[in-house]
Protein backbone atom coordinates (compact mmCIF):
# COMPACT_ATOMS: atom_id res chain seq x y z
CA UNK A 1 0.00 0.00 0.00
CA UNK A 2 1.38 3.54 -0.75
CA UNK A 3 2.76 5.51 1.85
CA UNK A 4 3.05 8.60 0.14
CA UNK A 5 1.00 11.51 -0.97
CA UNK A 6 1.28 12.93 -4.22
CA UNK A 7 -0.64 16.36 -3.25
CA UNK A 8 -1.58 17.70 0.30
CA UNK A 9 -1.13 21.37 0.91
CA UNK A 10 -0.12 23.27 3.66
CA UNK A 11 0.81 21.49 6.95
CA UNK A 12 -0.13 18.25 5.76
CA UNK A 13 2.93 18.98 2.99
CA UNK A 14 5.40 18.99 5.35
CA UNK A 15 5.57 15.74 6.33
CA UNK A 16 4.58 13.20 3.36
CA UNK A 17 5.88 10.03 5.10
CA UNK A 18 3.87 8.01 6.98
CA UNK A 19 0.46 8.95 5.40
CA UNK A 20 -1.77 6.26 4.44
CA UNK A 21 -3.24 5.75 1.01
CA UNK A 22 -6.43 6.13 0.06
CA UNK A 23 -6.33 2.74 -0.98
CA UNK A 24 -7.25 1.97 2.99
CA UNK A 25 -10.89 3.05 2.16
CA UNK A 26 -11.86 0.87 -0.48
CA UNK A 27 -13.26 -2.29 1.42
CA UNK A 28 -15.76 0.35 3.56
CA UNK A 29 -16.74 2.34 0.34
CA UNK A 30 -17.38 -1.04 -1.71
CA UNK A 31 -19.27 -2.42 0.68
CA UNK A 32 -21.55 0.33 1.41
CA UNK A 33 -21.69 1.32 -2.19
CA UNK A 34 -23.03 -2.71 -2.90
CA UNK A 35 -25.12 -2.72 0.27
CA UNK A 36 -26.64 0.89 0.16
CA UNK A 37 -26.00 3.15 -2.85
CA UNK A 38 -26.52 0.74 -5.64
CA UNK A 39 -29.89 -0.34 -3.94
CA UNK A 40 -30.76 3.51 -3.53
CA UNK A 41 -29.88 4.02 -7.78
CA UNK A 42 -31.54 0.26 -8.40
CA UNK A 43 -35.15 1.84 -6.72
CA UNK A 44 -34.50 4.95 -9.30
CA UNK A 45 -34.48 2.63 -12.00
CA UNK A 46 -37.10 0.20 -10.52
CA UNK A 47 -39.30 3.20 -10.17
CA UNK A 48 -39.36 3.46 -13.78
CA UNK A 49 -41.24 -0.45 -14.15
CA UNK A 50 -43.19 -3.09 -13.30
CA UNK A 51 -42.14 -5.48 -11.32
CA UNK A 52 -43.62 -7.77 -9.01
CA UNK A 53 -40.87 -10.07 -7.49
CA UNK A 54 -41.03 -12.92 -9.82
CA UNK A 55 -39.96 -12.49 -13.65
CA UNK A 56 -38.08 -9.72 -14.64
CA UNK A 57 -39.19 -5.97 -14.20
CA UNK A 58 -40.61 -4.44 -17.27
CA UNK A 59 -40.39 -0.48 -18.32
CA UNK A 60 -43.22 1.12 -18.28
CA UNK A 61 -41.86 5.05 -18.12
CA UNK A 62 -43.67 7.40 -15.76
CA UNK A 63 -46.69 5.55 -15.01
CA UNK A 64 -45.77 4.87 -11.48
CA UNK A 65 -44.69 8.19 -10.95
CA UNK A 66 -47.95 9.50 -12.51
CA UNK A 67 -50.05 6.51 -10.30
CA UNK A 68 -47.83 8.11 -7.22
CA UNK A 69 -49.05 12.26 -7.68
CA UNK A 70 -52.54 11.32 -8.74
CA UNK A 71 -52.76 8.76 -5.22
CA UNK A 72 -54.73 11.14 -3.07
CA UNK A 73 -52.83 8.60 -0.59
CA UNK A 74 -49.36 10.37 -0.99
CA UNK A 75 -51.07 13.92 0.12
CA UNK A 76 -52.37 12.45 3.43
CA UNK A 77 -49.25 10.41 3.80
CA UNK A 78 -46.94 13.40 3.46
CA UNK A 79 -48.87 15.49 5.22
CA UNK A 80 -48.83 13.11 8.03
CA UNK A 81 -45.44 12.28 7.72
CA UNK A 82 -44.65 15.85 8.30
CA UNK A 83 -46.68 16.82 11.27
CA UNK A 84 -45.23 13.49 12.88
CA UNK A 85 -42.10 14.92 12.54
CA UNK A 86 -42.74 18.36 13.99
CA UNK A 87 -44.97 16.59 16.91
CA UNK A 88 -41.65 14.43 17.06
CA UNK A 89 -39.35 16.83 17.40
CA UNK A 90 -41.44 19.31 19.68
CA UNK A 91 -42.21 16.77 22.21
CA UNK A 92 -38.96 15.16 22.45
CA UNK A 93 -36.82 18.48 22.36
CA UNK A 94 -38.82 20.16 25.09
CA UNK A 95 -39.09 17.39 27.63
CA UNK A 96 -35.68 16.22 26.86
CA UNK A 97 -34.16 19.66 26.91
CA UNK A 98 -35.75 20.41 30.47
CA UNK A 99 -34.86 17.03 32.01
CA UNK A 100 -31.29 17.31 30.62
CA UNK A 101 -30.45 20.46 32.25
CA UNK A 102 -31.88 19.66 35.54
CA UNK A 103 -30.06 16.04 35.52
CA UNK A 104 -26.62 17.81 34.79
CA UNK A 105 -26.80 19.17 38.42
CA UNK A 106 -25.11 16.96 40.40
CA UNK A 107 -27.12 16.21 43.02
CA UNK A 108 -27.55 12.10 44.17
CA UNK A 109 -31.39 12.56 44.12
CA UNK A 110 -30.95 13.73 40.35
CA UNK A 111 -28.34 10.94 39.40
CA UNK A 112 -30.65 8.24 40.82
CA UNK A 113 -33.70 9.94 38.97
CA UNK A 114 -31.27 10.20 35.64
CA UNK A 115 -30.38 6.42 36.00
CA UNK A 116 -34.34 5.55 36.21
CA UNK A 117 -35.64 7.74 33.47
CA UNK A 118 -32.95 5.76 31.23
CA UNK A 119 -34.67 2.40 31.27
CA UNK A 120 -36.99 3.06 28.14
CA UNK A 121 -34.13 3.31 26.08
CA UNK A 122 -33.14 0.10 26.96
CA UNK A 123 -35.85 -1.87 25.17
CA UNK A 124 -36.19 -2.31 21.18
CA UNK A 125 -38.73 -0.08 19.32
CA UNK A 126 -40.32 -3.48 18.62
CA UNK A 127 -40.68 -4.28 22.44
CA UNK A 128 -41.70 -0.80 22.86
CA UNK A 129 -44.54 -0.92 20.56
CA UNK A 130 -45.83 -4.32 21.55
CA UNK A 131 -45.79 -2.99 25.30
CA UNK A 132 -48.17 0.25 24.10
CA UNK A 133 -50.09 -2.17 21.80
CA UNK A 134 -50.76 -4.16 25.35
CA UNK A 135 -51.58 -1.01 27.04
CA UNK A 136 -53.64 1.16 24.67
CA UNK A 137 -55.95 -2.76 24.37
CA UNK A 138 -59.17 -1.27 25.20
CA UNK A 139 -60.43 -4.52 26.85
CA UNK A 140 -56.91 -5.60 28.83
CA UNK A 141 -55.03 -1.91 29.03
CA UNK A 142 -54.70 1.08 31.69
CA UNK A 143 -57.25 3.41 29.30
CA UNK A 144 -60.22 1.69 29.06
CA UNK A 145 -61.04 3.30 25.99
CA UNK A 146 -60.76 2.36 21.59
CA UNK A 147 -57.36 5.16 21.60
CA UNK A 148 -56.03 3.39 18.69
CA UNK A 149 -59.40 3.53 16.89
CA UNK A 150 -59.93 7.22 16.55
CA UNK A 151 -57.12 9.25 14.15
CA UNK A 152 -56.21 11.81 16.39
CA UNK A 153 -55.69 9.39 19.43
CA UNK A 154 -53.85 7.00 16.79
CA UNK A 155 -51.29 9.71 15.92
CA UNK A 156 -50.78 10.77 19.28
CA UNK A 157 -49.82 7.69 20.43
CA UNK A 158 -47.32 7.05 18.13
CA UNK A 159 -45.73 10.56 19.01
CA UNK A 160 -46.13 9.38 23.04
CA UNK A 161 -44.51 6.38 22.19
CA UNK A 162 -41.77 7.23 20.13
CA UNK A 163 -40.96 9.82 22.95
CA UNK A 164 -41.22 7.66 25.78
CA UNK A 165 -38.29 5.57 24.00
CA UNK A 166 -35.95 8.23 22.55
CA UNK A 167 -36.22 10.95 25.19
CA UNK A 168 -33.79 9.03 27.44
CA UNK A 169 -30.88 9.57 24.77
CA UNK A 170 -31.99 12.63 24.11
CA UNK A 171 -32.22 13.90 27.85
CA UNK A 172 -28.32 12.28 27.88
CA UNK A 173 -27.29 14.68 25.24
CA UNK A 174 -28.65 17.45 26.74
CA UNK A 175 -27.03 17.03 29.90
CA UNK A 176 -23.44 16.50 28.40
CA UNK A 177 -24.10 20.01 26.62
CA UNK A 178 -25.29 21.43 29.59
CA UNK A 179 -22.39 20.19 31.78
CA UNK A 180 -20.05 21.57 29.14
CA UNK A 181 -21.27 25.14 30.00
CA UNK A 182 -18.90 26.76 32.16
CA UNK A 183 -20.34 27.91 34.91
CA UNK A 184 -18.55 31.34 35.40
CA UNK A 185 -21.07 32.05 32.86
CA UNK A 186 -23.84 31.67 35.40
CA UNK A 187 -21.81 32.76 38.63
CA UNK A 188 -21.33 36.16 36.49
CA UNK A 189 -24.70 36.31 35.84
CA UNK A 190 -26.60 36.03 39.39
CA UNK A 191 -24.08 38.66 40.55
CA UNK A 192 -25.74 40.92 37.50
CA UNK A 193 -28.74 40.05 38.92
CA UNK A 194 -30.09 37.36 36.77
CA UNK A 195 -33.08 35.19 38.34
CA UNK A 196 -33.07 31.17 37.17
CA UNK A 197 -35.61 31.57 34.27
CA UNK A 198 -32.97 34.33 33.23
CA UNK A 199 -30.64 32.35 33.00
CA UNK A 200 -31.95 29.82 31.47
CA UNK A 201 -33.21 31.85 28.82
CA UNK A 202 -30.09 33.84 28.44
CA UNK A 203 -27.05 31.60 28.70
CA UNK A 204 -28.25 27.64 29.22
CA UNK A 205 -30.73 27.82 25.70
CA UNK A 206 -27.37 29.86 23.92
CA UNK A 207 -24.80 27.68 24.88
CA UNK A 208 -26.76 24.86 23.88
CA UNK A 209 -27.47 25.42 20.47
CA UNK A 210 -24.80 22.82 19.11
CA UNK A 211 -26.74 20.48 20.75
CA UNK A 212 -29.99 21.24 19.82
CA UNK A 213 -28.86 20.83 16.08
CA UNK A 214 -27.33 18.04 16.67
CA UNK A 215 -30.48 16.37 18.80
CA UNK A 216 -32.73 17.54 15.65
CA UNK A 217 -30.61 16.20 13.34
CA UNK A 218 -31.19 12.38 14.72
CA UNK A 219 -35.11 13.18 15.98
CA UNK A 220 -35.89 14.41 12.28
CA UNK A 221 -33.92 11.41 10.53
CA UNK A 222 -35.56 8.91 13.17
CA UNK A 223 -38.94 9.95 13.33
CA UNK A 224 -38.49 8.29 9.48
CA UNK A 225 -37.82 5.04 10.97
CA UNK A 226 -41.53 4.65 13.35
CA UNK A 227 -41.94 1.94 10.97
CA UNK A 228 -42.10 -0.43 12.95
CA UNK A 229 -44.13 1.62 15.50
CA UNK A 230 -46.58 2.70 13.12
CA UNK A 231 -46.90 -1.15 11.59
CA UNK A 232 -47.52 -2.54 15.29
CA UNK A 233 -49.22 0.01 16.91
CA UNK A 234 -52.00 1.21 14.08
CA UNK A 235 -51.20 -0.59 10.64
CA UNK A 236 -51.09 2.77 9.02
CA UNK A 237 -54.67 2.91 10.56
CA UNK A 238 -57.69 3.92 11.34
CA UNK A 239 -58.17 3.85 7.41
CA UNK A 240 -54.80 5.41 6.28
CA UNK A 241 -54.80 8.02 8.52
CA UNK A 242 -51.46 7.29 10.21
CA UNK A 243 -50.15 5.33 7.15
CA UNK A 244 -46.54 7.44 6.62
CA UNK A 245 -44.23 6.97 4.01
CA UNK A 246 -42.24 3.88 4.70
CA UNK A 247 -45.09 2.33 5.79
CA UNK A 248 -47.10 3.22 2.43
CA UNK A 249 -44.28 2.20 0.57
CA UNK A 250 -44.11 -1.48 2.59
CA UNK A 251 -48.24 -1.85 1.96
CA UNK A 252 -47.27 -1.24 -2.15
CA UNK A 253 -44.20 -3.37 -1.66
CA UNK A 254 -44.74 -6.45 0.08
CA UNK A 255 -48.84 -6.67 0.58
CA UNK A 256 -49.96 -5.49 -3.21
CA UNK A 257 -46.28 -6.60 -4.63
CA UNK A 258 -46.26 -3.71 -6.64
CA UNK A 259 -42.45 -3.42 -6.78
CA UNK A 260 -42.10 -0.59 -8.84
CA UNK A 261 -44.40 1.57 -7.51
CA UNK A 262 -43.22 0.47 -3.83
CA UNK A 263 -39.69 2.17 -5.32
CA UNK A 264 -41.76 5.29 -6.66
CA UNK A 265 -42.27 6.22 -3.57
CA UNK A 266 -38.97 5.20 -2.43
CA UNK A 267 -37.44 7.17 -4.46
CA UNK A 268 -39.73 10.23 -3.06
CA UNK A 269 -38.67 9.52 0.39
CA UNK A 270 -34.53 9.31 -0.60
CA UNK A 271 -35.24 12.89 -2.37
CA UNK A 272 -37.43 14.84 0.43
CA UNK A 273 -34.45 12.94 2.98
CA UNK A 274 -31.44 14.14 1.52
CA UNK A 275 -32.60 17.40 0.75
CA UNK A 276 -33.58 17.60 4.40
CA UNK A 277 -30.24 16.32 5.75
CA UNK A 278 -28.72 18.36 3.60
CA UNK A 279 -29.94 20.95 5.09
CA UNK A 280 -29.66 19.69 8.62
CA UNK A 281 -25.94 18.99 8.18
CA UNK A 282 -25.12 22.26 6.86
CA UNK A 283 -26.96 23.85 10.03
CA UNK A 284 -24.68 21.02 11.93
CA UNK A 285 -21.78 21.96 11.10
CA UNK A 286 -20.94 17.64 10.79
CA UNK A 287 -19.46 18.24 7.16
CA UNK A 288 -16.31 19.99 9.03
CA UNK A 289 -13.11 18.69 8.69
CA UNK A 290 -11.59 20.30 11.84
CA UNK A 291 -11.15 19.31 15.21
CA UNK A 292 -14.00 20.42 17.08
CA UNK A 293 -11.72 21.43 20.30
CA UNK A 294 -10.25 24.65 17.73
CA UNK A 295 -10.60 27.56 19.51
CA UNK A 296 -10.94 26.20 23.08
CA UNK B 1 -15.45 13.98 20.05
CA UNK B 2 -16.18 11.52 22.85
CA UNK B 3 -13.33 10.25 25.39
CA UNK B 4 -12.30 13.56 26.53
CA UNK B 5 -14.97 15.70 27.34
CA UNK B 6 -17.09 12.27 28.44
CA UNK B 7 -15.52 11.10 31.37
CA UNK B 8 -14.01 14.42 32.64
CA UNK B 9 -16.74 16.39 33.83
CA UNK B 10 -17.32 13.96 36.27
CA UNK B 11 -13.43 13.66 37.29
CA UNK B 12 -12.25 17.34 36.34
CA UNK B 13 -15.10 18.84 38.23
CA UNK B 14 -15.23 17.00 41.36
CA UNK B 15 -11.71 17.65 41.88
CA UNK B 16 -11.03 21.28 42.59
CA UNK B 17 -14.52 21.29 44.75
CA UNK B 18 -12.18 18.57 47.11
CA UNK B 19 -9.54 20.91 47.06
CA UNK B 20 -10.70 24.01 47.55
CA UNK B 21 -13.61 24.09 50.14
CA UNK B 22 -14.43 27.58 49.29
CA UNK B 23 -15.10 27.07 45.87
CA UNK B 24 -17.76 24.42 46.22
CA UNK B 25 -19.76 26.17 49.00
CA UNK B 26 -19.77 28.67 45.82
CA UNK B 27 -20.69 26.56 43.43
CA UNK B 28 -23.04 24.54 45.32
CA UNK B 29 -24.77 28.35 45.78
CA UNK B 30 -25.44 28.15 42.07
CA UNK B 31 -25.69 24.69 40.89
CA UNK B 32 -27.57 23.04 44.04
CA UNK B 33 -30.34 25.31 44.91
CA UNK B 34 -33.66 23.70 44.80
CA UNK B 35 -36.02 23.80 42.00
CA UNK B 36 -39.55 23.19 43.08
CA UNK B 37 -40.68 23.42 39.24
CA UNK B 38 -38.03 21.32 37.92
CA UNK B 39 -38.49 18.94 40.70
CA UNK B 40 -42.55 18.72 40.08
CA UNK B 41 -41.36 17.91 36.34
CA UNK B 42 -39.16 15.07 37.13
CA UNK B 43 -41.42 13.26 39.65
CA UNK B 44 -44.53 13.96 36.77
CA UNK B 45 -42.14 12.21 34.39
CA UNK B 46 -40.66 9.76 36.58
CA UNK B 47 -44.07 8.63 36.88
CA UNK B 48 -44.96 8.46 32.95
CA UNK B 49 -42.07 6.18 33.11
CA UNK B 50 -42.21 3.90 35.92
CA UNK B 51 -46.20 3.63 34.75
CA UNK B 52 -45.80 1.44 31.53
CA UNK B 53 -42.79 -0.80 33.17
CA UNK B 54 -44.76 -1.10 36.16
CA UNK B 55 -48.11 -2.23 34.03
CA UNK B 56 -45.83 -4.59 32.05
CA UNK B 57 -43.96 -6.37 34.84
CA UNK B 58 -47.40 -7.22 36.85
CA UNK B 59 -49.53 -8.43 34.05
CA UNK B 60 -46.61 -10.23 32.81
CA UNK B 61 -47.29 -11.98 36.27
CA UNK B 62 -50.99 -12.36 35.91
CA UNK B 63 -52.67 -15.61 34.94
CA UNK B 64 -54.24 -15.93 31.27
CA UNK B 65 -57.44 -16.44 33.06
CA UNK B 66 -57.54 -12.97 35.16
CA UNK B 67 -55.91 -11.18 32.77
CA UNK B 68 -58.71 -9.58 31.19
CA UNK B 69 -60.76 -9.32 33.64
CA UNK B 70 -58.10 -7.16 36.16
CA UNK B 71 -57.06 -3.49 36.21
CA UNK B 72 -53.13 -3.81 34.91
CA UNK B 73 -52.28 -1.56 37.73
CA UNK B 74 -53.53 -3.85 40.57
CA UNK B 75 -50.79 -6.50 41.51
CA UNK B 76 -51.64 -9.70 40.67
CA UNK B 77 -53.22 -11.60 43.09
CA UNK B 78 -51.69 -14.63 42.98
CA UNK B 79 -48.70 -14.08 40.61
CA UNK B 80 -47.04 -17.06 38.53
CA UNK B 81 -44.24 -17.48 35.96
CA UNK B 82 -46.23 -19.49 33.57
CA UNK B 83 -46.21 -16.78 31.15
CA UNK B 84 -42.19 -16.59 31.43
CA UNK B 85 -42.37 -20.50 30.79
CA UNK B 86 -44.50 -20.24 27.64
CA UNK B 87 -41.98 -17.67 26.41
CA UNK B 88 -39.16 -19.53 26.72
CA UNK B 89 -40.58 -22.78 25.23
CA UNK B 90 -41.36 -20.62 22.44
CA UNK B 91 -37.65 -20.76 20.86
CA UNK B 92 -36.98 -17.51 22.85
CA UNK B 93 -32.94 -18.92 23.46
CA UNK B 94 -33.09 -19.77 19.79
CA UNK B 95 -34.38 -16.18 18.90
CA UNK B 96 -31.65 -14.34 21.44
CA UNK B 97 -28.65 -15.81 20.09
CA UNK B 98 -29.60 -15.34 16.51
CA UNK B 99 -30.12 -11.11 17.41
CA UNK B 100 -26.43 -11.90 19.29
CA UNK B 101 -25.03 -13.66 16.34
CA UNK B 102 -26.03 -10.63 14.22
CA UNK B 103 -24.72 -7.97 16.79
CA UNK B 104 -21.99 -9.51 17.03
CA UNK B 105 -20.82 -9.20 13.13
CA UNK B 106 -21.92 -6.16 12.46
CA UNK B 107 -19.87 -4.95 15.19
CA UNK B 108 -17.16 -6.37 13.65
CA UNK B 109 -17.94 -5.47 10.25
CA UNK B 110 -18.52 -1.86 11.15
CA UNK B 111 -14.91 -1.70 12.85
CA UNK B 112 -13.05 -3.32 10.53
CA UNK B 113 -14.14 -1.11 7.51
CA UNK B 114 -14.64 2.08 9.27
CA UNK B 115 -11.79 2.31 11.92
CA UNK B 116 -9.20 2.04 8.43
CA UNK B 117 -11.70 4.71 6.35
CA UNK B 118 -12.04 7.06 9.42
CA UNK B 119 -8.01 6.99 9.73
CA UNK B 120 -7.22 7.52 5.93
CA UNK B 121 -10.02 10.68 5.54
CA UNK B 122 -8.58 12.22 8.60
CA UNK B 123 -5.02 11.51 7.72
CA UNK B 124 -4.51 11.09 3.88
CA UNK B 125 -5.74 14.34 2.85
CA UNK B 126 -6.11 13.06 -0.53
CA UNK B 127 -9.04 14.49 -3.34
CA UNK B 128 -10.03 10.45 -2.95
CA UNK B 129 -10.32 9.75 0.81
CA UNK B 130 -12.09 13.40 1.01
CA UNK B 131 -14.51 12.07 -1.43
CA UNK B 132 -14.89 8.27 0.34
CA UNK B 133 -15.71 10.34 3.56
CA UNK B 134 -18.85 12.78 1.92
CA UNK B 135 -19.88 9.70 0.64
CA UNK B 136 -20.81 8.80 3.72
CA UNK B 137 -21.91 11.68 4.98
CA UNK B 138 -24.26 12.00 2.05
CA UNK B 139 -25.21 7.97 3.58
CA UNK B 140 -26.73 9.36 6.99
CA UNK B 141 -29.49 10.31 4.54
CA UNK B 142 -30.57 7.23 3.11
CA UNK B 143 -33.42 5.91 5.40
CA UNK B 144 -33.23 1.77 5.42
CA UNK B 145 -36.60 2.15 3.93
CA UNK B 146 -35.95 3.39 1.32
CA UNK B 147 -34.01 0.45 -0.22
CA UNK B 148 -35.84 -2.21 0.81
CA UNK B 149 -37.40 -3.62 -2.29
CA UNK B 150 -33.84 -3.31 -4.08
CA UNK B 151 -32.39 -4.81 -1.61
CA UNK B 152 -34.66 -7.68 -1.95
CA UNK B 153 -33.75 -8.07 -4.92
CA UNK B 154 -30.05 -8.32 -4.71
CA UNK B 155 -30.38 -10.34 -1.17
CA UNK B 156 -32.40 -13.20 -3.94
CA UNK B 157 -29.96 -12.68 -6.38
CA UNK B 158 -27.12 -13.36 -3.85
CA UNK B 159 -29.01 -16.62 -2.75
CA UNK B 160 -29.26 -15.00 0.65
CA UNK B 161 -32.30 -15.11 1.34
CA UNK B 162 -33.65 -16.22 4.62
CA UNK B 163 -30.61 -16.50 5.92
CA UNK B 164 -28.84 -14.60 8.97
CA UNK B 165 -26.18 -12.88 6.30
CA UNK B 166 -29.84 -11.40 4.66
CA UNK B 167 -29.61 -9.39 7.93
CA UNK B 168 -26.12 -8.73 8.93
CA UNK B 169 -24.95 -7.26 5.59
CA UNK B 170 -27.21 -4.35 5.22
CA UNK B 171 -27.52 -3.74 8.98
CA UNK B 172 -23.59 -3.15 9.19
CA UNK B 173 -24.11 -1.25 5.91
CA UNK B 174 -26.53 0.93 7.47
CA UNK B 175 -24.59 1.83 10.65
CA UNK B 176 -21.39 2.88 8.86
CA UNK B 177 -22.22 6.49 7.79
CA UNK B 178 -23.13 7.02 11.52
CA UNK B 179 -20.06 5.14 12.84
CA UNK B 180 -18.03 6.93 10.41
CA UNK B 181 -18.75 10.88 11.56
CA UNK B 182 -18.30 9.73 14.90
CA UNK B 183 -14.82 7.71 13.86
CA UNK B 184 -13.67 11.13 12.23
CA UNK B 185 -14.57 13.19 14.97
CA UNK B 186 -12.51 10.97 17.30
CA UNK B 187 -9.71 10.77 15.05
CA UNK B 188 -9.60 14.80 14.11
CA UNK B 189 -8.63 15.51 17.74
CA UNK B 190 -5.55 13.60 17.94
CA UNK B 191 -2.50 15.97 17.24
CA UNK B 192 -0.58 15.89 14.36
CA UNK B 193 2.19 16.52 16.39
CA UNK B 194 2.21 12.76 17.98
CA UNK B 195 2.28 11.81 13.91
CA UNK B 196 5.44 13.55 13.27
CA UNK B 197 6.84 12.15 16.45
CA UNK B 198 5.88 8.48 15.03
CA UNK B 199 6.99 9.39 11.21
CA UNK B 200 10.25 10.45 12.53
CA UNK B 201 11.08 7.30 14.20
CA UNK B 202 10.40 5.79 10.98
CA UNK B 203 6.78 4.14 11.78
CA UNK B 204 4.39 2.92 8.53
CA UNK B 205 0.97 4.33 8.50
CA UNK B 206 0.05 0.41 9.96
CA UNK B 207 1.84 0.53 13.03
CA UNK B 208 0.73 4.52 13.62
CA UNK B 209 -3.05 3.02 13.33
CA UNK B 210 -2.19 0.25 15.99
CA UNK B 211 0.32 1.78 18.02
CA UNK B 212 -1.51 5.62 18.39
CA UNK B 213 -4.60 5.97 16.65
CA UNK B 214 -6.30 2.71 17.94
CA UNK B 215 -5.22 3.31 21.73
CA UNK B 216 -6.16 7.42 21.20
CA UNK B 217 -9.65 6.64 19.88
CA UNK B 218 -10.78 4.44 22.42
CA UNK B 219 -13.69 6.61 23.48
CA UNK B 220 -15.09 7.06 19.73
CA UNK B 221 -14.07 3.32 19.04
CA UNK B 222 -16.55 2.47 22.02
CA UNK B 223 -19.36 4.50 20.90
CA UNK B 224 -19.51 2.87 17.74
CA UNK B 225 -19.65 -0.22 19.55
CA UNK B 226 -22.89 0.58 21.32
CA UNK B 227 -24.42 2.23 18.30
CA UNK B 228 -23.56 -0.63 15.77
CA UNK B 229 -24.58 -3.23 18.49
CA UNK B 230 -27.87 -1.02 19.31
CA UNK B 231 -28.79 -0.93 15.34
CA UNK B 232 -28.47 -4.83 15.40
CA UNK B 233 -30.03 -5.10 18.14
CA UNK B 234 -33.04 -3.07 17.30
CA UNK B 235 -33.14 -3.88 13.70
CA UNK B 236 -36.84 -5.05 12.08
CA UNK B 237 -37.26 -4.26 8.68
CA UNK B 238 -34.61 -6.16 7.54
CA UNK B 239 -35.07 -9.27 9.37
CA UNK B 240 -39.11 -8.91 8.66
CA UNK B 241 -38.37 -8.27 4.77
CA UNK B 242 -35.36 -10.52 4.41
CA UNK B 243 -36.07 -13.66 6.68
CA UNK B 244 -38.84 -15.92 6.48
CA UNK B 245 -38.07 -19.50 8.25
CA UNK B 246 -37.97 -19.56 12.28
CA UNK B 247 -33.70 -20.56 11.79
CA UNK B 248 -32.76 -17.19 11.04
CA UNK B 249 -35.18 -15.01 13.03
CA UNK B 250 -34.13 -12.44 15.07
CA UNK B 251 -35.70 -11.57 18.65
CA UNK B 252 -37.42 -8.29 17.21
CA UNK B 253 -39.29 -10.43 13.92
CA UNK B 254 -39.53 -13.52 17.00
CA UNK B 255 -41.78 -10.52 19.39
CA UNK B 256 -43.56 -9.29 16.38
CA UNK B 257 -44.92 -12.94 15.33
CA UNK B 258 -45.38 -12.99 19.73
CA UNK B 259 -48.39 -10.88 19.21
CA UNK B 260 -50.12 -12.66 16.44
CA UNK B 261 -49.15 -16.19 18.06
CA UNK B 262 -50.39 -15.34 21.49
CA UNK B 263 -53.38 -13.12 20.42
CA UNK B 264 -55.09 -12.57 23.58
CA UNK B 265 -53.10 -13.87 25.92
CA UNK B 266 -51.24 -10.29 26.78
CA UNK B 267 -49.59 -11.46 29.53
CA UNK B 268 -47.58 -14.01 27.97
CA UNK B 269 -46.93 -11.22 24.99
CA UNK B 270 -45.52 -8.53 27.58
CA UNK B 271 -43.60 -11.32 29.32
CA UNK B 272 -41.62 -11.98 26.32
CA UNK B 273 -41.00 -7.89 26.11
CA UNK B 274 -39.90 -8.00 29.68
CA UNK B 275 -37.43 -11.17 28.14
CA UNK B 276 -36.22 -9.45 25.35
CA UNK B 277 -34.86 -6.26 27.75
CA UNK B 278 -33.10 -8.55 29.94
CA UNK B 279 -29.90 -8.52 28.23
CA UNK B 280 -29.31 -5.27 27.55
CA UNK B 281 -30.64 -4.05 31.26
CA UNK B 282 -27.79 -6.79 32.49
CA UNK B 283 -25.54 -4.89 30.22
CA UNK B 284 -26.99 -1.63 31.62
CA UNK B 285 -26.42 -2.38 35.32
CA UNK B 286 -22.82 -3.76 34.86
CA UNK B 287 -21.71 -1.08 32.75
CA UNK B 288 -23.52 1.85 32.86
CA UNK B 289 -21.38 4.17 33.27
CA UNK B 290 -19.34 3.08 30.04
CA UNK B 291 -23.02 2.66 28.08
CA UNK B 292 -24.35 6.48 28.96
CA UNK B 293 -20.58 7.47 28.20
CA UNK B 294 -20.86 5.71 24.38
CA UNK B 295 -24.44 7.11 23.61
CA UNK B 296 -23.40 10.86 24.37
CA UNK B 297 -20.64 10.35 22.02
CA UNK B 298 -23.25 9.52 19.34
CA UNK B 299 -24.46 13.58 20.57
CA UNK B 300 -21.25 14.70 19.84
CA UNK B 301 -20.75 17.97 21.80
Amino acid sequence: MSSTVTSGGGRAGKIRAGRPGAVWALPAVLFFTFFAVVPMALAFYLSFTKWDGLGDPKPVGLANWQKLLDDPRLTQSLGITVLLTVASWAFQTVVALLLGVWAAGRQRNRAVLSAIFFVPFLLSSTAISILFYALLDPNFGIIQKDTLGSSSGAFLAIVFVGGWQFIPFHTLIYQGGARQIPQVLYQAAAIDGAGRYRQFFSITLPQLRHTITTSTVLIVVGSLTYFETVLILTKGGPGTDTAILPYLMYEAGFKTYDFGYASAIASALVLAATGLSLVLIRLSGFGGMRSTREGM
Amino acid sequence: MSHDTLPRPTTTDKRPERQRPEGRRRSRHWTRRANPLAGLGSIIWLVIVLVPIYAMLSASLTGPDKALTGNPLKPPTDPTLDNYNTVLSSGFWHLLSNTVIVAVTVVGIVLVLCVPLAYVAVRARTRWSGAAFRLFLLGVAIPAQAVVVPLYLLIAKLDLYDSLLAVILPTAAFAMPVSVLVLTGTLRDISEDLYEAMALDGASPLRMLFQLTIPLAKGGISTVVIYAALQAWNGFLFPLIFTQSDEPRVLTLGLFNFVSQFGVNIPALLASVVLSGIPIFAVYLVARRALIGGLMGVGGK
